[in-house]
């Protein structure tokens, strides 16, 4: 990682601050000018990121570059930018308010423990649209929004971040005397920083609650939030440098292949097939080595599943388009066959099967019911396959011996589209099958 | 024979992407564009980029805005629910001239809805679904090769306005499994971007509808950018003229160059009298619809839109010419009829809309046209 090293005596520009006179924003803010002078870093390979509130007009007070977001998101900003840019230093200012609304963001970036520095100017309220209360309001504070005291506890965001993984946790003052090296010190980690800088809004939270710089300590004390630092005990990896580290070592994807058309099919119109069973039961996975396998034979497939939320429960079923065609439309409300497989997939197909047709077909295995249907039902035996079907391995077989049965496609492209797939055996089960019928 | 491949959208569209040179993707969990994330997580690192799954929607749109303005061509996908959270992000990219491009793997809505289930129903929303109202740029794949060709259109058309662009696709485009002779339909590149690094005001505003380089994190000069209302340094402003300036910049910057934007698939029948008008997973029923037809002897045109907004006025005036009538066929109560009313003039304007689950049949294509 390289820096350029400047030199200058400020990283401010030559705006004055708008902060109301008293509020810690402009103190806080002159420990940044402090720490990013020290630091050194050139201003263009600077950002400071900030959102909604008074915090977030922060940014427009420095020579670094900028950026000004959406309330409480700051920190996927800033995370976006250091993933593309690990050489960057990237600040996050936040207000008490956006880091409740962004509370998902605060806790991603200390489990991440993404380089970034997240100083909060924490003065327990929303000091830009009225002073109401925040995340951070102590219980009993009394703002715009709790007439009566507020009922809900402050945030530990120190101890929040510590213990989800930040590498480097500090709560303190604007009126600290080492918020300078505390900043510097937080923009030296190579990991995520958190900076808690407790402050005054002089607009609204002093006006309604006890509080000043010389009682702020004991406040904290009372509410059980002790200043100070907690580092990690075990350091992390920088998140992009470690995603960074990942580039490359996984070679890319071959481009897509192309399936070879060696094989002929029987069919000379468009037919739909719709396999039925149970969740686990390679249903989805069988038809779409049936799709190639039509494929292989000069003909267009579309194929589109059809499987409850959990994935491993329940039905699973599978519809197959086959067309000498290119598919347009590959909807398909009426099969032409189905493989009815288990009964989780008769009745996710039940409808489907009593409005079959008399010259459709369904395929099932012996003892399998099946409602009502004009449909002619081919009944195969899975005992007269040569190796015995296990669960996994009915859907290959009998879907096979369908698609084969209704000459669909030969015995030689079910064979060739399932080579080198571990249910190679049971497609070839299923040719099988249809061979034992033929001998009945 | 020609050639074949079995694939899908998903596919087709993370392969854009790729091929666009697409190096950082953020996104979130959701059926059904999981697809898109799982495969961007796999591929991107392998081609030396960054992708990272976000905590929510609202941090993986803000970490691509983050990243495409450190240079890095970003892309995030989602369905409807996600679309919904991205909606202020939207804003904020379109307020700060961020390209970026979003994929809506449309679902059956609203809410949950039906999370494996096709619709259509984000139409207007894409238009229109982050607050201010400014022109959106959507495209709409219709076809595996054509998600692969826009995919790459929509980063080219993401830098060439500065603006997000939306990549509106449906359940049933992005995960049935089809046969197809060609990975993509025309040849589509990504336009060479000039970045900035001049010292000038990074968001300075020339002619009204001129679009400025953007400049990255980390170039040779600061820049900055904000979601306020903001002068040509991007500090905030309420300065009337400035503010004027530019929020007519925004909305002229793409409205005056419609013509680069405007996509359709034409197949026309010069004695037809009626017009089937559709997009994405719908245009196959309507396409197949029209054959069915004209085999049996009544010529039908079809008008496929590939970028729904702005809406094609040049290439439908086009297509209404002799038409009597127009069928507006899409998986929703009826959202893009509303922009073919406006236009349609003395013309009959009929919709086609199915909210069940299921797709628009080629029948119910053929009954409307009779």
């Amino acid at each position: 990682m390289t820096t350029t090293v400047i030199d200058l005596d400020t990283l401010r520009n030559e705006r004055q601050f708008p902060f109301c006179p008293g509020c810690g924003h402009s103190t806080i803010l002159d420990a940044l000018d402090a720490a990013l002078v020290r630091r050194g870093t050139a201003p263009e390979k600077t950002v400071i990121v900030t959102d909604i509130g008074c915090a977030g007009l922060s940014d427009q007070y420095f020579a670094t570059s900028g950026l000004h977001g959406l309330h409480g998101r700051s920190i996927t900003y800033a995370t976006g930018i250091k993933l593309a840019r690990p050489d960057l230093d990237v600040i996050v200012i936040m207000g008490d308010g956006g880091t409740g609304i962004g509370g998902a963001h605060l806790l991603a970036a200390a489990r991440r423990n993404i380089g970034i520095t997240l100083i909060v100017m924490n003065n327990f309220n929303f000091g830009m649209t009225g002073g109401q209360h925040s995340s951070t309001t102590p219980e009993g504070a009394t703002t715009s929004t709790t007439p009566l005291g507020n009922l809900e506890r402050p945030l530990d965001i120190r101890s929040t971040v510590a213990v989800n993984g930040s590498a480097y946790s500090w709560r303190g003052t604007s009126f600290d005397d080492d918020l300078v090296d505390r900043i510097e010190e937080a923009m030296g980690v190579d990991g995520f920083a958190l900076l808690d800088v407790w402050e005054l809004c002089t607009a609204y939270y002093v006006r309604t609650n006890t509080i000043s710089r010389k009682t702020i300590h004991d406040i904290m004390g009372g509410l059980g939030l002790d200043p100070g630092l907690v580092v990690a005990s075990e350091p992390r990896t920088e998140f992009a440098a470690a995603l960074h580290a990942m580039a490359g070592q996984l070679p890319p994807a071959p481009p897509p292949k192309p399936t070879p058309t060696s094989h002929r099919s029987l069919i000379d119109g468009r037919f739909v097939l719709e396999a039925a069973g149970s969740a686990g039961g390679k249903v989805r996975s069988a038809v779409r080595i049936v799709a190639a396998a039509g494929v292989r034979s000069g003909l267009f497939t579309a194929q589109h599943d059809d499987y409850p939320t959990t994935v491993k429960k329940g039905h699973s079923a599978s519809t197959v388009v086959f067309d000498p065609d290119p598919i347009r439309y590959a909807g398909a409300d009426h099969p032409d066959a189905v493989v009815a497989l288990t009964t989780d997939g008769v009745n996710r197909i039940r409808s489907t099967i009593t409005a079959m047709a008399a010259e459709s077909t369904i395929v099932a295995p012996v003892g399998l019911d099946l409602p009502e249907t004009a449909a002619r039902v081919i009944r195969l035996d899975p005992k007269n396959s040569p190796t015995r079907l296990g669960p996994a391995s009915m859907a290959p077989a009998l879907i096979s011996a369908a698609a084969v049965m209704l000459g669909i496609v030969s015995p030689e492209a079910i064979r060739d589209a399932a080579a080198g797939f571990r249910s190679a055996d049971a497609f070839e089960a299923g040719v099988a099958l249809v061979d034992a019928i033929g001998s009945d | 024979m020609s050639t074949r491949y079995l694939t899908d959208g998903i596919a087709a569209i993370s392969r854009g992407a790729l091929e666009a040179g697409c190096d950082f993707f953020a996104g979130y969990p959701i059926t059904p564009a999981s697809g898109i994330l799982m495969t961007m997580m796999r591929e991107i690192p392998a081609h030396g980029g960054v992708a990272v799954q976000g905590e929510d929607e609202i941090a993986s749109i803000g970490m691509c805005i983050g990243a495409a303005m450190a240079g890095s061509r970003a892309m995030t996908a989602t369905s409807g629910p996600g679309m919904s959270l991205y909606s202020e992000q939207i804003g904020l990219a379109v307020m700060a001239e961020v390209p970026l491009v979003i994929v809506d793997v449309q679902r059956l809505g609203p809410a949950t809805g039906g999370a494996t289930t096709v619709g259509q129903g984000d139409v207007q929303f894409s238009r229109w679904g982050s607050s201010g109202g400014y022109p959106m740029i959507v495209l709409a794949p219709w076809s595996i090769p054509s998600s692969h060709r826009l995919t790459i259109e929509a980063f080219d058309l993401a830098e060439r306005f500065r603006t997000p662009v939306i990549l509106l696709t449906d359940k049933e485009l992005a995960l049935t499994i089809n046969t197809v002779t060609e990975l993509t339909d025309k040849p589509a590149t990504v336009r060479s971007r000039p970045l900035d690094d001049t010292d000038q005001p990074p968001c300075r505003i020339g002619a009204l509808d001129e679009v400025v380089p953007m400049r990255p994190y980390g170039a040779s000069h600061t820049v900055r950018l904000t979601g306020s209302t903001h002068d040509e340094n991007a500090y905030i402003t309420k300065d009337p003229v400035v503010v004027e300036t530019l929020n007519t910049h925004l909305r002229v910057k793409i409205e005056q160059h419609r013509e680069e934007i405007e996509r359709v698939h034409a197949d026309f029948d010069p004695n037809s009298k009626v017009l089937v008008l559709s997009y994405g997973t719908t245009a196959g029923a309507c396409l197949e619809a029209a054959d069915l037809s004209r085999q049996a002897g009544t010529p039908v045109s079809v008008l496929v839109i590939e970028s729904l907004w702005p809406v094609p006025e040049t290439a439908i005036a086009e297509a209404l010419q002799g038409i009597d009538t127009i069928v507006v066929a899409e998986l929703n109560h009826g959202q893009y009829i509303r922009e073919i009313q406006l236009i349609a003039g003395d013309r009959e304007v009929r919709g086609v809309n199915r909210v069940d689950g299921h797709q628009i049949t080629p029948g119910q294509i053929m009954e409307a046209l009779a």
